[in-house]
């Protein structure tokens, strides 16, 4: 778990790195875990100047054109607040894989390994820099969590969100088979094995709807673009109206149980 | 020049620079304490009895009594033995006796592989010593207790002395020397046996007997009450 | 599913051999309730996550102290073995490996050779040369057994038959076995293998094995094994060959105790294995039994390529214990065939490259999500992922120019996602492989900058 940088004591100000994904197909929940923060007491900075972490391309095996797209983003966190990051995976790269991206460029790889001390998975940040406690206002319901591979892995965050549920007096966590198991996304690996990463996700979202939970949460937009995508698929496939598996980010999800 | 000179010159022209040498005994010492010999005896009968081995309690006294009962309640009536043995020579003079026909292991395999493969249903061999973290008998086979003695068979009986059970593999090695000329060169074949042979090839269903022996037993001395 | 011979080109038809498996429920089902199987096995092998990490960390470091030795440590191997009346050999190729093996067979004037189980000499297809050699080569582990009399390849590299059913097996050996009835009980198959087997452990001229560890110092070859198939080969033939790759060989004899634990519990979440055979010479003059001669192919067929390389080097210290298959999403969808290649799995996409070329394979390394659960298991921590990566790198060359323009630069990622936003209602319905198991992808009407600027 990670206990770096501002652990334990309560900066004033942060920085909000959206994620592209986010900003473009999940932007409620970018809003939501902003305001989420607020609500804690905290300065939120967006810097305007933000796009993508450079994952895409680091993944797909092009080194160069990520290292462009991260040398932009290195630019945007003059101050020493911690960088929040709503999304495992994100943050992943911007922590694990900036150093080693710029190893041969020393200026960059210094100022790489400066940003990866402040960077934060934002459930991570509400449990271990926050200490997140809110009070449960919703009504009982069950729902079903899924951690993606790199917030499990990467950043070693896979408790914190468990942990942010189970402090919902009403909120049942259902146990789904396989719980560490990829959803099958993998960036360009959808697109490039169609059939492996649709046998995957369709696994996933039968053991998801098999607990019986009304809805799916994640802290990461990019699996809940693929399991949302495929269970919304399967739905128009058998003809239903309502979505069988509802799904959202996990700070849209505490907003709304810990708000009025 | 040769592909041994080709492969090492290769690799001698790779860039690698030395590692640490692993510090394998600390890792024993932090991880895996000392017990007693029957705490070994228990931790050991209860591995390899969870691999399917049947193991019974003897004494140096007893063991040739709890033979004959394996023997004939498995309706045995031949044993391969090792005549240059103490425990061959005791087998045989007990069992012969009882109606029990004791096959010495006198010639080289060729002179009777048939006979081998096709007419032994049960062996008798002892362990030189045994592991207790895994349930596993080491047996050194030699010119007295060959190597398919262990092997061919259907049963295979063997005897350990509970003194001789060590803690792990590792305390085996390190505490017999092995491997060291002066204590103990290296014989052309060590074993680790640590149950019947077995295979969970087909559909992952495990089945016993697959190509070595179908049952093992095992005539534990020292540990009767 | 149909036979895959070896392929050279695995890359070709990657796509169209995973679709084949993904498509049929009742293959899919079989491999994920085997790699269940294992997965479960293995974690009850691991009660202390402290030990399962300090142990992971020593198999490394003695994986990688060795390897640091590796040329020193051939020559001594080679040394101790021939003091030890071990006849060594070197082969660059698959080709010389399979020339020296059928030169010490022909030696002997042997027709038959029993096999113990060696993914080496699946990787320099012994099996054909034997046959184009007029030596029968029969294999004896009742996997490798199984998947040979069915003309296949074996799809996993412990559990080499674990794309068959029972009843597929019941028909095979009702077919093929001569006065065999059908019977689907495991225990009858297997003691009908037993019967045919050893037969030819009786009669056969030379038996053959792979390598799990090779002791310098001692000159000793170690295998793993449960069956007693491996023992048989290597005991009861009058010549036994070994073959190994140049890797798999340990300085000292205490380093084997710990890998050993780490395989076998890895591999089928066994504390040990049924036997540990340690080889250290063939038979004394004062023996009964035991081969006469004994022999040791070391075969490099790539792996001095991929020892020139820091980071590439860390493939050699794989032990074979094939967690990293049993706990891939995509291995468990698709099976060992759809590879291609000898070796499958997230372990098959990092060396095969060695030994095949990068073009060859390199579809392989866009296989994989990069979930990690490869890397998290890997008993001596190869970073699988990272090689992935490295070798994803190095497979494609036309750059994503436009993406990166559009990334790097605020304005022009600005302008972009605010068109898409903007129209949104014009994104396409049919969005290739993504829309075909999911709904299409579709901007929200507003980004999070611009709800963040009507708040404000």
């Amino acid at each position: 778990m990670q206990t770096q940088g501002n652990a334990g004591q309560r900066p004033s100000d942060i920085y909000f790195f959206a994620t592209c994904v986010v900003d473009q197909f999940f932007p409620g929940a970018g809003l939501d875990a902003i305001t989420l923060l607020e609500r804690e007491g905290i300065r939120v900075h967006f810097p305007e100047e933000q796009t993508c972490c450079g994952q895409p391309a680091y993944t797909s095996g092009f080194p160069d054109e990520a290292r462009k797209v991260a040398a932009h983003q290195l630019t945007l966190f003059p101050e020493n607040w911690p960088v929040v990051v709503p999304s495992g995976s994100c943050a992943g790269m911007m922590k694990h894989h900036y150093p080693t991206l710029f190893a041969d460029d020393p200026v960059r790889k210094a100022q790489a390994e400066a940003l990866s001390v402040r960077i934060y998975e934002f459930t991570d940040f509400l449990v271990n820099v926050l200490g997140f406690q809110s009070e449960d206002k919703g009504a009982d319901c069950t729902v079903v969590l899924h951690t993606s591979c790199s917030a499990r892995r990467e950043m070693g965050v896979h408790l914190t969100g468990r942990q942010l549920l189970s402090n919902l007096k009403g909120v049942k966590v259902a146990q789904q088979d396989h719980e560490s198991e990829c959803c099958g996304f993998g960036g360009t690996f959808s697109i490039k094995q169609p059939e492996i990463s649709g046998a995957m996700v369709e696994d996933k979202v039968k053991s998801l709807k098999a607990t019986g939970a009304e809805r799916v949460v994640s802290a990461d937009c990019g699996c809940l673009m693929n399991i949302l995508g495929h269970a919304a698929w399967k739905d128009k496939q058998e003809g239903r109206q309502t979505p069988s598996l509802p799904g959202e980010h996990i700070a849209s999800f505490l907003l709304r149980r810990t708000s009025k | 020049m040769s592909a041994r000179d080709r492969i090492l010159a290769k690799l001698n022209a790779a860039p690698v620079l030395p590692k640490a040498a692993p510090e394998i005994a600390a890792w024993y010492q932090t991880h895996r304490g000392t017990e007693s010999t029957a705490e070994k005896a228990a931790r050991f009968r209860a591995c390899i009895e969870f691999a399917h081995a049947e193991v019974y309690a003897v004494s140096h006294a007893s063991w040739p009594q709890k033979l004959w009962e394996v023997l004939t309640a498995k309706k045995v009536e031949k044993l391969l033995v090792a005549p240059g043995t103490t425990h061959g020579q005791r087998a045989i003079s007990v069992l012969s006796e009882s109606g029990i026909t004791c096959r010495g292991y006198e010639q080289s395999i060729e002179d009777w592989k048939e006979e081998m493969f096709h007419d032994i249903p049960a062996s008798l061999t002892a362990a030189r010593g045994a592991i207790a973290e895994t349930g596993t008998l080491v047996l050194w086979p030699d010119a007295h207790e060959p190597r398919l003695m262990s092997l061919v068979p259907p049963i295979h009986i063997v005897l350990l002395d509970a003194n001789t059970i060590h803690n792990t593999f590792y305390e085996v090695m390190s505490n017999e020397g092995w491997g060291i000329e002066s204590q103990s060169a290296m014989p052309t074949n060590a074993l680790l046996i640590s149950g019947p042979s077995k295979t969970a090839d087909i559909q992952v269903t495990l089945a016993y007997g697959a190509h070595g022996p179908k049952e093992l037993v095992v005539l534990l001395i020292g540990e009767e009450a | 599913m149909s036979e895959h011979a070896m392929n050279f080109m695995p890359s070709e038809g990657f796509r169209a051999r995973s679709k084949e498996v993904v498509e049929n429920p009742f293959l899919r089902q079989s491999f994920r309730g085997a790699m269940d199987f294992l997965i479960n096995k293995r974690i009850t092998q691991f009660p202390s996550a402290e030990e399962l990490e300090t142990l992971r960390t020593l198999g490394e470091q003695i994986r990688q102290y060795n390897l640091g030795k590796l040329p020193t440590l051939l020559v001594q191997l080679e040394e101790s073995l021939t003091r030890n009346g071990i006849q060594v050999h070197w082969a660059e190729t698959p080709d010389e490996a399979n020339a020296i093996i059928l030169g010490i067979c022909q030696k002997h004037s042997a027709k038959l050779m029993v096999k113990g189980k060696s993914m080496v000499s699946e990787e320099i297809e012994l099996n054909h040369a034997c046959e184009a050699a007029g030596i029968e080569a029969m294999e004896s582990d009742m996997g490798e057994y199984i998947v040979q009399l069915a003309g296949e390849k074996p799809s996993h590299i412990i559990m080499p038959a674990i794309h068959k059913t029972k009843e597929e097996i019941a028909r095979l050996f009702h077919e093929k076995v001569e006065g065999v009835d059908y019977t689907d009980n495991v225990d009858e198959l297997i003691q009908i293998g037993r019967k045919v087997l050893r037969e030819k452990f009786l009669v056969a001229d030379i038996g053959l094995s792979g390598v799990n560890f090779a002791v310098a110092e001692t000159g000793t070859l170690c295998l793993v094994e449960n069956e007693g198939n491996g023992r048989l080969s290597t005991t009861a033939p009058p010549v036994h060959i070994a073959i190994t790759g140049i890797e798999k060989i340990v300085e000292k004899l205490d380093h084997v105790p710990p890998l050993l634990s780490l395989l076998t519990r890895s591999a089928t979440g066994q504390n040990i294995s049924t036997y540990f055979n340690m080889i250290s010479g063939p038979r004394k003059a004062d023996e009964k039994d035991g081969p006469t001669e004994v022999h040791l192919v070391l075969l490099d067929n790539g792996r001095t390529q991929a020892y020139a390389d820091e980071q590439l080097r860390k493939t050699l210290q794989c032990i074979r214990c094939g967690a990293c298959m049993n706990h891939c999403p995509v291995y468990t969808r698709i099976g060992g065939h759809a590879y291609g290649t000898t070796y499958p799995g997230p372990i098959g996409k990092i060396i095969s490259p060695h030994m095949l070329g990068l073009d060859a394979t390199k579809t392989m390394a866009t296989a994989s999500t990069l979930c990690g659960a490869c890397g998290e298991v890997c008993p001596v921590k190869i970073p699988i992922p990272d090689l992935l990566m490295r070798l994803r790198e190095e497979s494609f060359s036309e750059p994503h120019v436009a993406w990166a323009m559009v990334y790097r630069s605020p304005s022009l990622y600005k302008v972009a996602t605010w068109l898409g936003s903007r129209f949104n209602w014009l994104t396409p319905s049919n969005q290739g492989p993504w829309t075909s198991v999911r709904t299409p992808l579709k901007p929200a009407p507003k980004r999070l900058r611009d709800l963040l600027k009507e708040r404000a």
